[in-house]
Parts: C-alpha cells; sequence; structure tokens
C-alpha cells in the first residue's frame, strides 16, 4: 500500500488515534478490575449494602422462597 | 424486561454483563472490516492519500458531538425525570466523548498540514469543537469538584445543556461563516457527495467508532455503578466504626 508522499502523517494520525483508544479501554479495563477487587475486599470483610442486608434476612426467615 | 427495569442499577449490572461481551466482539470486527476497507481505498483525485485521515477524522467528529448529545439527554433524565442512571450515563461519557474530541482536533491538524498548509486556523468550525473539548474538561473538572455525587449530577446536568448550544454551532458554522473547513459532504439534503468507494469504508468506520462509544459507555457506566456502592459501603463502615 502506498501511502505517497504525506504518509508521515498518515501514519502518525493513526497511530495517535489508537493509541488514545487504547488509553481510554484500558483505563476503563483496569479500573474495572481494581473496582471488583475492592468490592470482593469489602464482601470479605462482611461489609455489604444494606439492600444485601435485607435480601440475606429475607432469605432466612423464608428459607424455601426462592429467590427473584 | 421492560425498559424502567434498568433504572434499576443491579439489573442495570446484569444486562450489561451479559451484552457487553457481544458488543466488543462486534466492534472489533466491524473495526477489522473497515481498515480493510480503508486499506483498500482509492486515492482521492484532490487530497491523494491522505483521504485515508478522513476514516478516523470524520467518524471520531461525529461521535464527539454525539457524547454531548447523549450527555444532554441524560442531563435531562437527571433534573426533570430524576433517573437513577442518568447522571451516571453523563458522567461516564464525558472522558469518552473527550477523548473523540481529541482525536478528531489531533486527526484534523495531521490532515491540514499537508492539505491546508497548517495544522490550526481559528476558524469557525476548528475553535467550535475546541471549545467542545474544552467544555468535556470543564465537565469532568466539574464532578471531580463536587464530593456529593447527586449535587454533582445537577450542577454538571445544568452546565451540559447550557453547553449543548454549541452543537448546533459546530454543525452549522460551515455553512453560517466563512471558513477554512470545507462544507458537509455526507449528511446533507441532495444526498453524499462523496464515491462510494470512498463513502463505504467512511460509512463502515463510523459504525464502527459509535459501537465502540456504546461499548466503552456501558462499560463506564458499570464502573460508576461499583465506585459508587464502595462509596455507600465506605459510608456505611464510618457510621459502624466505634467512636461515633
Amino acid at each position: 500500500m502506498d501511502l505517497g508522499p504525506h504518509a508521515t502523517f498518515i501514519i502518525a494520525a493513526y497511530a495517535a488515534s489508537v493509541f488514545i483508544l487504547a488509553l481510554l479501554i484500558g483505563w476503563i479495563a483496569i479500573e474495572n478490575r481494581s473496582l471488583k477487587r475492592t468490592l470482593a475486599d469489602f464482601e470479605a470483610r462482611g461489609i455489604t449494602r444494606r439492600s444485601d442486608e435485607r435480601k440475606s434476612t429475607l432469605h432466612k426467615a423464608e428459607p424455601h422462597q426462592s429467590p427473584a | 424486561m421492560a425498559l424502567i427495569d434498568l433504572a434499576n442499577p443491579t439489573r442495570f449490572l446484569s444486562l450489561t454483563g451479559r451484552i457487553l461481551p457481544w458488543l466488543a466482539a462486534a466492534t472489533a470486527l466491524v473495526f477489522a472490516y473497515g481498515f480493510w476497507l480503508t486499506a483498500g481505498a482509492p486515492d482521492d483525485y484532490q487530497q491523494g492519500a491522505t483521504v485515508k485521515i478522513m476514516f478516523l477524522h470524520v467518524p471520531s467528529a461525529w461521535l464527539a458531538m454525539f457524547g454531548w448529545v447523549v450527555m444532554s439527554i441524560a442531563a435531562l433524565g437527571t433534573l426533570v425525570w430524576r433517573h437513577p442512571l442518568a447522571d451516571m450515563a453523563a458522567k461516564a461519557a464525558a472522558p469518552i466523548g473527550a477523548a473523540f474530541t481529541l482525536i478528531c482536533l489531533i486527526t484534523g491538524s495531521l490532515w491540514g498540514r499537508p492539505m491546508w498548509g497548517t495544522y490550526w486556523v481559528w476558524d469557525a468550525r476548528l475553535t467550535s469543537v475546541f471549545v467542545l473539548f474544552l467544555m468535556y474538561l470543564g465537565v469532568i473538572a466539574l464532578w471531580r469538584t463536587i464530593d456529593d455525587p447527586t449535587r454533582a449530577g445537577r450542577a454538571a446536568a445544568i452546565l451540559t445543556l447550557v453547553g449543548a448550544i454549541n452543537i448546533p454551532i459546530i454543525k452549522f458554522s460551515v455553512d453560517w461563516w466563512n471558513t477554512l473547513h470545507q462544507p458537509a459532504s455526507v449528511v446533507k439534503m441532495s444526498g453524499p457527495a462523496i464515491h462510494p468507494t470512498i463513502l463505504l469504508p467512511l460509512l463502515v468506520m463510523a459504525i464502527a467508532f459509535t459501537l465502540l462509544f456504546i461499548t466503552l459507555h456501558l462499560a463506564a457506566m458499570r464502573n460508576e455503578i461499583l465506585k459508587r456502592r464502595i462509596r455507600s459501603m465506605h459510608m456505611m463502615q464510618a457510621e459502624a466504626a466505634p467512636g461515633r
């Protein structure tokens, strides 16, 4: 593929776009992993959300009821 | 699942967990097809091979504006309907929109140097897109400045709706003012003014960019829900701490 006399500009445009998008994708993916780790850490220490506490109380009170 | 069910963050998380892998795969496939078409696209009779920059520049420009439109709809959701996911959607869209705007500015400059003889001119189209980039940074800064997400969401929603005036200014700047930037050649009343051999890769790349935006937006919204859960757990932990 011959990019002609302005190949440098074309390659630079594609490289810059790929670099910015890779940073964005990487940031979102890494943040997701870190948040999941933090949540798992909280749950391991027995700290759960109020809604989860209510759910577990309901399940204890009605053990035969299938979860919705 | 009814649309109203998506107001429940837990249901939203389970839905995104199911559809994100498919969306990511579809995005990768359309990008692969788009790059293949781009590589085989003929040179333009005036621009030569630099037309290949357009396959990045035009879709990123569309997505830069689309990002602000998404944020504006989410801002209405926050202020008018008080939808529980609206401000999360707005906050998640801001960095993605900013990234696409930055790509648009960089690729535009790299196309401008060989074609116009300059990287930058302060004409209406370029300036209004640069203002859009600054507005994205402003909204991101506002989100980070106010600690309480609900208050930050309302403030950001007002700023977003005020900034929405810039979207028609960007779109019609080439018609309203005498600019160096060319007028619309794809979305116009008389139909596209581009040869099909160049229009097809452009549209495929636009679909790929749009799919990427949707994928990243859903993933970022998922992160925002998790952040708020962690925040509420931190607060519960502080409340339960001895001495309170």
